[in-house]
């Protein structure tokens, strides 16, 4: 699972990009990583990445970003949709399926 | 057919699974969201027997892992009622429908809202009820926190450390007399103490901006620049699953006694959605164990 943290913008300008913001201390962020994890091989025209909201508050700022986890869907840069907190597999496979 | 459905994946429901497996029974847990229940968000616990301290993580994964490893079935689905038979019960959730010989009911409790205009929108954006889980995202920026029990002394203090600022409103006039770490409250600088008052608005376009407070007996208002709002107004039963079946109290409290036993034969409860007095970590897990007792007992019985 790649994490972009410190090339953010240039990793999400183009497709259809999922973006899972975690920190390594929270609970239900651990919870999701499996889930992001097995959903991410089930969609190959889905770009899954991961960012960690300690390194990096600056981006957390500009995306609006106050809670975890949360997870935003881009399309060439746009923010389309988001969700905060945790899914099941089947909810985040809606969440992906609706766009 | 199950013999026992557990609903509710916190520290009663996950109790009670282990004594119904070890028991031998055929045990289905339903879990709307997250395993642990509100104990997954406690930053550190250190009341409970056994251990010096644990943060709530890893005591609801210990747990977890300790009932699938037991072989327990666990799904992630809502339930949405419960049907009383004659010979059986029936749980349906928002995908499916289970048969069952017995329930135990562990759905806990939820965080009171305080039902203003925004509060649902602004949640993950500046509103909060959980301030170890959110309060490093508002570092060097000022913050509100409402309520007046320990769980918000200890919020304060823990806020205070990160932001800024932190107005820390309560609607009483003075805390009560029980409240722990108030000296420590007193001697932080960016603690700003509001009595007598109460939030009424939550002001901003797409993040919460702003808030509203008014003192109590006078309409004195005043606006604070707070980007954050941390609510630990208490909590709420979550039984809306009972209703019209099983006796609940005014309160939305299911009604049971040291028990865990409901109004009807062979239906269950443990933890915080059960009529009591104490509602702790420890006293979810006794719960637990005795719906699961009682509950074999019932199925033994039959």
């Amino acid at each position: 699972m790649k994490v972009i943290n410190g090339n953010f913008d240039e990793n999400i300008k183009s497709g259809i990009c999922v973006v899972d913001f975690f920190a390594d201390w929270c609970g239900p962020c651990k919870m999701f990583a499996n889930v992001f994890e097995n959903v991410s091989k089930k969609f190959d025209d889905i770009n899954f990445y991961k960012f960690n909201v300690d390194e990096d508050n600056e981006t957390s700022n500009k995306y609006s970003v106050m809670s975890i986890p949360t997870i935003i869907l881009f399309k060439d840069g746009s923010e389309v949709k988001r969700h905060i907190g945790f899914l099941d597999e089947d909810s985040f496979i809606q969440f992906l399926e609706d766009v | 057919m199950f013999d026992i459905i557990i609903i509710g994946a916190g520290p009663a429901g996950l109790t009670s699974a282990i004594y119904s497996k070890q028991a031998s029974k055929n045990v289905l847990v339903l879990e709307k969201e997250t395993y642990g229940g509100q104990i997954l968000s406690a930053d550190k616990i250190k009341n409970y027997p056994g251990f010096t301290e644990i943060t709530g993580f890893e005591f609801s994964t210990n747990l977890y892992n300790q009932v699938k490893n037991l072989g327990v079935e666990i799904k992630y689905e809502e339930v949405i009622k419960i049907k009383n038979h004659d010979n059986f019960k029936e749980v349906l959730t928002n995908k499916d429908s289970y048969k069952c010989k017995c329930i135990v009911i562990a759905t806990g409790a939820k965080n009171r809202m305080l039902n203003l205009n925004n509060e649902k929108k602004f949640i993950g954006k500046g509103i909060s009820y959980c301030p170890t889980c959110d309060g490093m995202f508002f570092k060097d920026k000022n913050v509100a926190i409402l309520g007046g029990g320990n769980t918000a002394i200890s919020s304060a203090i823990y806020l205070s450390d990160i932001a800024n600022k932190v107005y820390f409103i309560y609607r009483q006039k003075n805390f009560k007399d029980d409240s722990l770490n108030l000296d420590e409250v007193k001697n932080k600088d960016n603690i700003k103490v509001i009595l007598n008052s109460n939030v009424t608005e939550l002001l901003g376009e797409d993040k919460l901006e702003k808030i509203k407070v008014k003192e109590n007996d006078s309409n004195k208002e005043l606006i604070l620049d707070t980007d954050g709002l941390f609510i630990a107004i208490g909590h709420v039963p979550v039984s809306s699953i009972c209703e019209n079946l099983i006796d609940i109290n005014d309160k939305g409290y299911i009604v049971s006694n040291e028990e865990c036993v409901t109004n009807i034969d062979g239906i269950f409860v443990a933890g915080d959605v059960r009529t009591k007095n104490v509602r702790q970590l420890t006293t979810a897990c006794s719960d637990g164990t005795i719906a699961a007792v009682n509950a074999i007992k019932y199925l033994n019985k039959k």
